[in-house]
């Protein structure tokens, strides 16, 4: 069990490694950095930057340096908490990003829940009443969770709220608390808004693992120890819940690892058509105005967030299989 | 009791039925059993059709796709009106009169019934080259007194006045194709990385497994954007369509490098496999002969699962300004049309390219799932 553990912190620091290493290649991929955005925009705008002054800000933001020492001085602040300033707002970034990661989590943490929750009686109930009219309902609502990308399953759902019922359901909060310092009336107004986008996140992750979970209980229910339950007499629920979903559980809870990563890729394009207040929007600017800090550092997190998230999924899997805690696996 | 008798009366041991599947081959069996699956079976028509229009894209769409008119603007999608005013069959449309309210400023189309353009089959419209090779200006509808462009508007028009179901029809043939494109480079590398992986075992399989679960736990959505992000302004649309076609195969290939790399260990330990070396088969003889036939089905039914994954990935980059841009038509590049409230409230009728990413998607996973059924007709 301890080396199952090591071997997963391991992974996880590798993974953390590869992250700061990839994310800071893409950032460095576009042609011209910074500054030469900065003149173009300074151009436009109507004033212009000499290049000797150009050559000056390169300097003050270490960008003439090599790729190598950019990249280890990067890494150092990282490991310092510190994550620069944005050269757009010039402000750090922590503080451009603000709210939004918090957010950001809580709408996945959120989806997450909400797939679980609704997947797994779904799931057993699928199985259990397999070919019934419930069965069919919920496959074919499966099914539209698989087919339709999020982003336009999002779309779809705004155009519907603005039809059907003329209202704007994007957006994470009315326009009175958009500013707002945090209030018991801002949580409220949270609430109230959540739910839509955090049930369009969850649809693909609900279908799939209903797929698995339906799949997986239907192999067991044919196993002749569920005829030997029933056959000594057990109670149906019991029967069910307490052996065959159990043994179901397992290859579900493997899923829960990439399951993760989905749902934050999919709260940042669903936060850009929804406009919430995430990092989805924010990332997806500072990528086309090549705000390299800022946009790396949202990576960054997203992706230091998804491998803690994973690897404490990696500890429930060993507390629901055994034979992960024996140490027979792997 | 004679012995005719006898045999007569116990049925015999092996049916007809029983004898037909004992001597088929693998093809057949594959094939028998892909039958069975309907759904499969009407997905697999479905693809085939989508196909189709993606190779006679020019030949369907009726109008030039790229051609913008202002006073065009989001007209409606217009109905064919299928009898004329005697009563009798005469497909036709109405020559739209174009009006602006002076209040909002917004045009109005309104269908001038005087004015009646009769559909064709086969008729003239602008020139193209069918397959890029033989140039001709037939198209498979058109009216046959004016142009097209002027009255046929069955799915509307954009913001530009380019009318939405030509577009269409060529998007469905830039998305298609790079979704092949994109899985086969997904291919190579994953056959090449799973083949590996599975045949060498050892330090070098741990490796590649390792990469590929670095690779799985990281969300990928904002790498691509990154990596999308990267590609120059500057360059041409053949070259931006390569460089996406090459961010989404990055995607693809760790779940087939997973496939490969599981049929490779399944297969080494095969009693058939066994024979082979023990009959003194040579290396290259038990991977083509006797490997390669029993997981390509797999692989066939592991690519049309991963095919959709790259359309969606396609469609959302493009979707969200990274991907392909304009003047590329692609399902995802005419989705970005629509992507706001105000658009959506004013053309809804622009969500139509929705449509055929959805039942493509759909259709792709069912095809996927009856081949990956029928890809172990023993089972």
């Amino acid at each position: 069990m301890l080396a199952y553990l090591a071997r997963r912190l391991l992974l996880a620091v590798i993974t953390l490694w590869a992250i700061t290493v990839v994310t800071f290649i893409i950032l460095q991929l576009p042609p011209g950095d910074f500054v030469d955005a900065y003149v173009a925009q300074a151009s436009a705008m109507g004033s212009a930057i000499s290049a000797a002054e150009a050559a000056a800000l390169r300097h003050a933001y270490g960008l003439d340096q090599s790729y190598l020492v950019q990249y280890m001085k990067w890494l150092n602040l990282i490991m310092h908490g510190q994550f620069g300033e944005s050269f757009e707002y010039s402000r750090p970034v922590t503080e451009v990003i603000g709210d939004r990661l918090w957010l950001t989590i809580l709408l996945s943490f959120a989806a997450i829940i909400v797939t679980w929750v609704l997947a797994l009686p779904i799931g057993i109930y699928s199985a259990v009443r397999q070919y019934s009219t419930g069965d069919y309902v919920f496959t074919f609502i499966g099914f539209i969770g698989l087919a339709v990308p999020s982003f336009l399953l999002a779309l779809i759902v705004m155009y519907l709220g603005l039809r059907l019922f003329n209202v704007n359901l994007g957006g994470l909060f009315s326009a009175q608390y958009q500013l707002a310092p945090w209030s018991w009336g801002k949580l409220l107004d949270l609430m109230k808004h959540l739910p839509v986008p955090m049930l369009i996140l969850a649809l693909p992750g609900i279908a799939q693992l209903v797929r698995i979970m339906r799949a997986n209980l239907l192999d067991e229910l044919r196993r002749p120890y569920v005829v030997t339950a029933r056959a000594r007499g057990l109670a149906e629920h019991r029967v069910i819940l307490k052996y065959p979903v159990r043994a179901a559980l397992n290859p579900f809870a493997s899923t829960i690892g990439y399951l993760l990563p989905y749902t934050v890729s999919g709260s940042i394009i669903i936060s850009v058509v929804l406009s919430l207040p995430t990092v989805g929007p924010l990332l997806l600017h500072s990528l086309i105005s090549q705000d390299m800090l800022l946009g790396s550092t949202i990576i960054l997190l997203l992706g230091f967030l998804t491998v803690i998230g994973t690897l404490l999924s990696d500890l429930l899997l060993m507390w629901i299989d055994p034979r992960i805690r024996a140490g027979q696996l792997r | 009791m004679s012995a005719t008798a006898l045999d007569a009366a116990t049925p015999p041991l092996v049916t007809e039925a029983e004898t037909r599947v004992a001597v088929a081959t693998q093809r057949q069996l594959i094939w028998w059993r892909f039958r069975k699956h309907r759904l499969a079976v009407v997905s697999g028509i479905i693809v085939l059709v989508f196909y189709a229009v993606a190779a006679f894209a020019d030949f369907i769409a009726y109008a030039e796709p790229f051609d913008t008119e202002a006073s065009r603007s989001y007209i409606p999608p217009q109905p064919i009106h299928w009898f004329d005013a005697q009563g009798h069959f005469h497909p036709q449309v109405y020559a739209l009169k174009g009006k602006r309210d002076l209040r909002t400023f917004k045009l109005s189309y309104a269908p001038d019934p005087s004015e009646p353009r009769d559909l064709a089959l086969f008729a003239h419209g602008f020139r193209y080259r069918l397959f890029g090779l033989f140039p001709t200006d037939i198209h498979l509808l058109g009216v046959s007194n004016g142009r097209a462009t002027d009255a046929l508007f069955l799915f509307g028009t954009d913001q530009l006045g380019r009318d939405v179901f030509s577009r269409l029809v060529l998007a469905t043939r830039t998305s298609l194709t790079i979704g092949l494109v994109g899985v086969t480079l997904s291919l190579v590398l994953g056959v090449l990385l799973g083949g590996i992986s599975g045949l060498l075992g050892g330090w070098v399989d741990t490796i590649v497994q390792r990469i590929i679960e670095i690779l799985r736990s990281i969300p990928t959505i904002p790498l691509w954007m990154g990596l999308a992000a990267a590609i120059p302004t500057s360059w041409s649309p053949e070259q931006v369509y390569f460089a996406i076609t090459v961010i989404i195969s990055l995607i693809g290939w760790t779940e087939l490098a997973r496939v490969v790399r599981g049929r490779f260990l399944a297969l080494r330990e095969e009693d058939f496999i066994t024979a082979a070396v023990l009959a003194g088969a040579s290396h290259m003889r038990i991977i083509f002969k006797h490997m390669v036939p029993s997981f390509l089905s797999h692989i066939i039914a592991a690519i049309s699962l991963a095919l959709p994954a790259m359309i969606i990935s396609e469609t959302t980059l493009s979707f969200l300004g990274l991907g392909l841009r304009p003047p590329a038509i692609s399902w995802g590049v005419m989705l970005q049309d629509a992507q706001n409230l105000e658009t959506l409230a004013l053309a809804p009728w622009l969500l139509v390219a929705a449509v055929p990413v959805i039942i493509v998607i759909l259709a792709f996973n069912f095809l996927g799932d009856g081949l990956r059924d029928a890809a172990d007709p023993y089972g």
